[in-house]
């Protein structure tokens, strides 16, 4: 593996060809925020709290720290008044989901950002996918999944394999950053009432409206 | 139909056709786009075939259902050759008398011609009606001509020498360069010129590469792709094949949706017949050249027709975006180099092969080249499909060629480009229709959708209207434009409600910047446009609906 | 349509995870929506997980998860027909109807269903019914358009 040499904040650092920029400064102890990042599954660039700035050839661009591929004489910066502000709303976005996980409130503290900013939401999860992912990347149990797009996407998790697998692993639960809380609900919901679940998951109910 | 087999043998074809047909001979055209389609054109096309059929006509008069002609405001529109005359908002009613008088009789029918609203002037063919006349129709003008399902009918106008000189006179390297001398740019949104998109994926390492057309047109008020593939689509497989030849592409790809059934079904008839002549599949024309194609149909959601997103989805994929680090000229479907050009593109390119860059670099502006589709729609007298040279002004599109605002009103602004396009105001009426006149203006051209709006809109509303639409179609993977979006719809309807408060429109900048420049894809880069663009020419409406209070 | 053709549909493309777009599809178009046993069958023939069939299936809404009404209602909601009025279409045709966009009726007459610009933007406000276009709707001609189908 070729070494490329890279800047940081400033600070010249080694890394090696496939690496991104979010291992890169890892392995120099420079902190990126993340969210839906978790070592041992495939980067998904979800969250994009690990936005940062790249310089290449004078040029400067936004890209994703956990997806974006090291390249020789790359200059990052991880923390500017841009992304900080980015931060910052990313964070008021999802604190109206979640304002009591201590992930969040943690990052909050440091990019001072309103807690309130937002009235809250109904629904409290930030479908950062860590539990979807982990259930099939590592577990290949493929028990949870999103389901619906844009606005309305959620987890859902499925009944029929849910009973069968989830009880003895429950394994996604703590990488949950909203704090165990929506995998355990949904989980608990799809098992107590498999039939509603599976509706939920269907965009056009029969009414039982006449005219 | 034996394959051909060589250029000489295409030409040889081309004769032989040409000799078989009278240009004398009889022949109604009848459009079967889908504007008409709603207008009951079907009803027209079958009163004419009982017609002609009641008269034992069939042998003397030829009946074609072609693709859209263009003024889908008066259809159903029939055009009689070889006279080429032009009726409108014909009825099954009036087809007895079209036969009678005007085929056989030689008489114009003076009520179904054009009749100009101000004048009262009369015009009996396209090149006299001002919706017509003020085009520049090098695209769109042959779907009267042609029946989309006959391959003769494009062979009978120069169909397919395009492919046989680039096979033969000129080679891929001569070809990309003709298309970058052309200076022909992506019309599907971005404005990239094609031909360094081109040798991009041509250099790419790799033996295997694709060549992609992007029929999606999720873009809602743009049909103006549907109206040229499904009225004329070997003009589009042919700029296809070119393509693939020039970057060295076995293997194409046609991206379009599930609910244009007369797109899949003409799509599908034209492969087929190209396949049988030799124009796709294995050594074409003789040349030694492999190519051929498959149709990838779509269930039709917005962001799908994002390139990363469309890809993925012939992938077999969930269509959801990937971030374009490593572009999808080097590295597309199945990780291979892919080049992605939308509809109306791949259709310039015959053109350029034929008549050279030089005729095309004649047409345009300095940095915006050749015509441009448009789909004209709104609050406009005359809708319909509109080609245009670039540099023609907004002023003359929507005066000289739409006709106008209807029921005396005033015009408002000109929206570009759909959900993630911007408006221009009437001050701006001048501006020429350019790639990057109108990026500057904050009103990129986009796709080409151009809906007029009349002084009665409401831009607070349009912007919520937009934003409520891509929360629908966008993927919700991403946080800023998931979120972002669902903040500011939340916002632009309250201040739609009449309970805007202050500081919504500062907090509304805010989200839109982020998600402009945090989000995965164009989609979420982008969504926010309209609000910038209208906050920008129209901000007094967004402080009247917090003062209104 | 009966169990017999999804089956066969399914069939035909055993083992190829790429089709799943394109089996929903063929399953949706002859039988108007997708039942779960139908999306379970699909799951296990292609070797999707479960999971991903499901994701897909309800990411488009051109897929019904929920049994239609016999007759299809479609209101195009794009750009042109909403500035052209297709909201007060949408609304009389929700009131004669008795339910809203997404819905079916209670004795599975009609299903409603709004937006997908249909690219009859020249023609707006448009309402699609079981296929056919009718350009130019006003509430009252969408009134006339609904009883040729009562």
């Amino acid at each position: 593996m070729s070494e490329i040499l890279l800047q940081i904040d400033g600070k010249a650092v080694k890394a090696k060809q496939g690496m991104t920029v979010l291992d890169a400064a890892r392995s120099a102890d420079i902190a990126i925020p993340t969210l839906c990042h978790h070592e041992q599954l495939e980067p998904y660039g979800g969250c994009r709290l690990c936005t940062v700035e790249i310089e290449t050839r004078g040029r400067k661009r936004l890209v994703a720290g956990c997806l974006y591929p090291v390249e020789p004489d790359l200059i990052v910066r991880t923390r500017t008044e841009k992304i900080d502000s980015i931060r910052k709303m990313i964070l008021e976005l999802l604190l109206a989901h979640a304002p009591d996980s201590p992930q969040l409130q943690d990052l909050a503290r440091e990019y001072r950002a309103d807690r309130d900013r937002f009235e809250k939401e109904a629904s409290f999860c930030v479908l950062c996918g860590l539990c979807i992912r982990y259930c099939a990347e590592i577990k290949k149990k493929y028990a949870v999944g999103f389901i619906n797009n844009g606005a309305r996407r959620e987890i859902n998790f499925i009944p029929e394999i849910a009973a069968g697998e989830c009880w003895n692993c429950k394994e996604c639960f703590p990488l949950c950053p909203t704090s165990y809380l929506q995998a355990a609900y949904h989980l608990t919901e799809a098992l107590a009432f498999p039939s509603l679940s599976s509706r939920s998951a269907s965009k056009r109910l029969v009414t039982t409206t006449t005219l | 139909m034996p394959r051909i087999n060589s250029a000489a043998e295409l030409e040889t074809l081309r004769k032989d056709i040409l000799s078989r047909r009278d240009p004398g001979k009889p022949a109604i055209a009848i459009c079967a786009g889908t504007g008409c389609l709603g207008l009951g054109n079907d009803k027209v096309i079958s009163a004419f075939q009982e017609e002609i059929k009641k008269r034992s006509l069939e042998a003397q008069i030829e009946i074609r259902a072609t693709g859209c002609h263009g003024f889908c405001e008066k259809g159903p529109n029939v055009i009689l050759y070889p006279e080429e005359i032009c009726y409108l908002q014909v009825t099954p009613e009036d087809v007895p008398e079209i036969v009678s008088e005007t085929l056989l009789g030689k008489k114009v029918i003076d009520r179904l011609i054009y009749t100009d609203p101000m004048t009262g002037e009369k015009a009996a063919h396209q090149s006299e009606i001002p919706f017509y006349r003020n085009q520049m129709r090098n695209l769109i003008s042959n779907n009267t001509r042609i029946d989309p399902s006959s391959i003769e009918d494009y062979l009978a106008g120069g169909g397919y020498s395009a492919l046989s000189k680039a096979l033969f006179e000129m080679g891929p390297k001569q070809v990309l360069e003709e298309i970058k001398k052309a200076n022909l740019r992506g019309r599907g949104g971005g404005g990239f010129p094609a031909g360094l998109k081109w040798e991009t994926a041509r250099n790419a390492p790799g033996e295997e590469k694709y060549v992609i057309v992007n029929a999606h047109e999720g873009e809602p008020g743009a049909f103006m792709d549907r109206a040229l593939f499904t009225g004329n689509p070997h003009c589009v497989l042919e700029g296809l094949i070119i393509g693939a030849h020039a970057i060295g592409s076995h293997q194409g790809f046609i991206y379009t949706r599930h609910d244009t059934p007369q797109l899949k079904a003409n799509i599908d008839t034209a492969l087929a017949k190209t396949r049988e002549y030799g124009f796709l599949g294995k050594n074409i024309l003789g040349s030694g050249f492999d190519f051929d194609v498959e149709v990838h149909f779509d269930v039709g959601i917005f962001v799908s027709g994002e390139s990363s997103a469309l890809m993925r989805s012939i992938e077999g994929k969930n269509p959801e975006p990937r971030p374009k680090y490593i572009r999808t000229s080097v590295s597309g479907i199945w990780d291979k180099p892919s080049n992605l050009n939308n509809v109306e593109t791949w259709a310039n390119v015959p053109q350029i092969i034929s008549k050279g860059a030089a005729w095309y670099t004649g047409i345009g502006t300095e940095r915006s080249k050749g015509t441009k589709l448009l789909s004209l729609s709104g609050n406009i007298c005359h809708t319909g499909v509109v080609e245009v040279p670039f540099g023609t002004t907004l002023r003359e599109i929507v005066y000289g060629i739409g006709g106008g605002i209807p029921n005396g009103k005033k015009l408002k602004a000109v929206h570009f480009g759909g959900p993630m396009g911007g408006s221009v105001p009437e001050s701006l009426l001048d501006t020429p229709l350019d790639f990057d006149a109108m990026s500057k203006l904050g009103a990129p051209i986009g796709a080409g959708g151009m809906l007029v709006l009349d002084e009665d809109t409401n831009m607070v509303e349009l912007t919520r209207f937009y934003l409520d639409f891509l929360t629908n179609e966008s993927c919700g993977k991403c946080v800023p434009c998931r979120e972002g979006i669902r903040q500011m719809l939340k916002i632009l309807t309250k201040m739609c409600e009449g309970k805007g408060k202050e500081g919504d429109i500062e907090l509304l900048e805010e989200i839109a910047e982020v998600a402009g420049a945090a989000s995965l894809c164009s989609l979420g880069k982008t969504a926010s446009d309209p609000l910038k663009g209208t906050l920008r020419y129209f901000r007094e409406e967004y402080e009247a609906s917090i003062k209104g209070k | 349509m009966d169990n017999d053709t999804i089956d066969q549909i399914i069939d035909r493309h055993e083992g190829r995870a790429g089709s799943l777009i394109h089996v929903l599809m063929e399953i949706q178009s002859k039988n108007h929506w997708i039942p779960r046993e139908a999306l379970a069958k699909v799951s296990q023939k292609l070797g999707v997980p479960f999971t991903r069939v499901m994701q897909i299936a309800t990411f488009y809404k051109t897929f019904s998860l929920t049994p239609q009404g016999h007759h299809e209602v479609h209101v195009c909601t794009g750009t042109s027909c909403h500035i052209r009025g297709s909201q007060r279409v949408l609304d009389k045709i929700q009131s004669l109807l008795g339910i809203r966009a997404g819905e079916t009726d209670s004795n599975s007459k009609f299903s409603l269903a709004k937006g997908n610009c249909l690219g009859c933007c020249t023609l707006g406000p448009e309402i699609v019914v079981d296929g056919r276009h009718y350009a130019r709707m006003t509430p009252e001609k969408a009134e006339e358009v609904l009883k040729k189908y009562n």
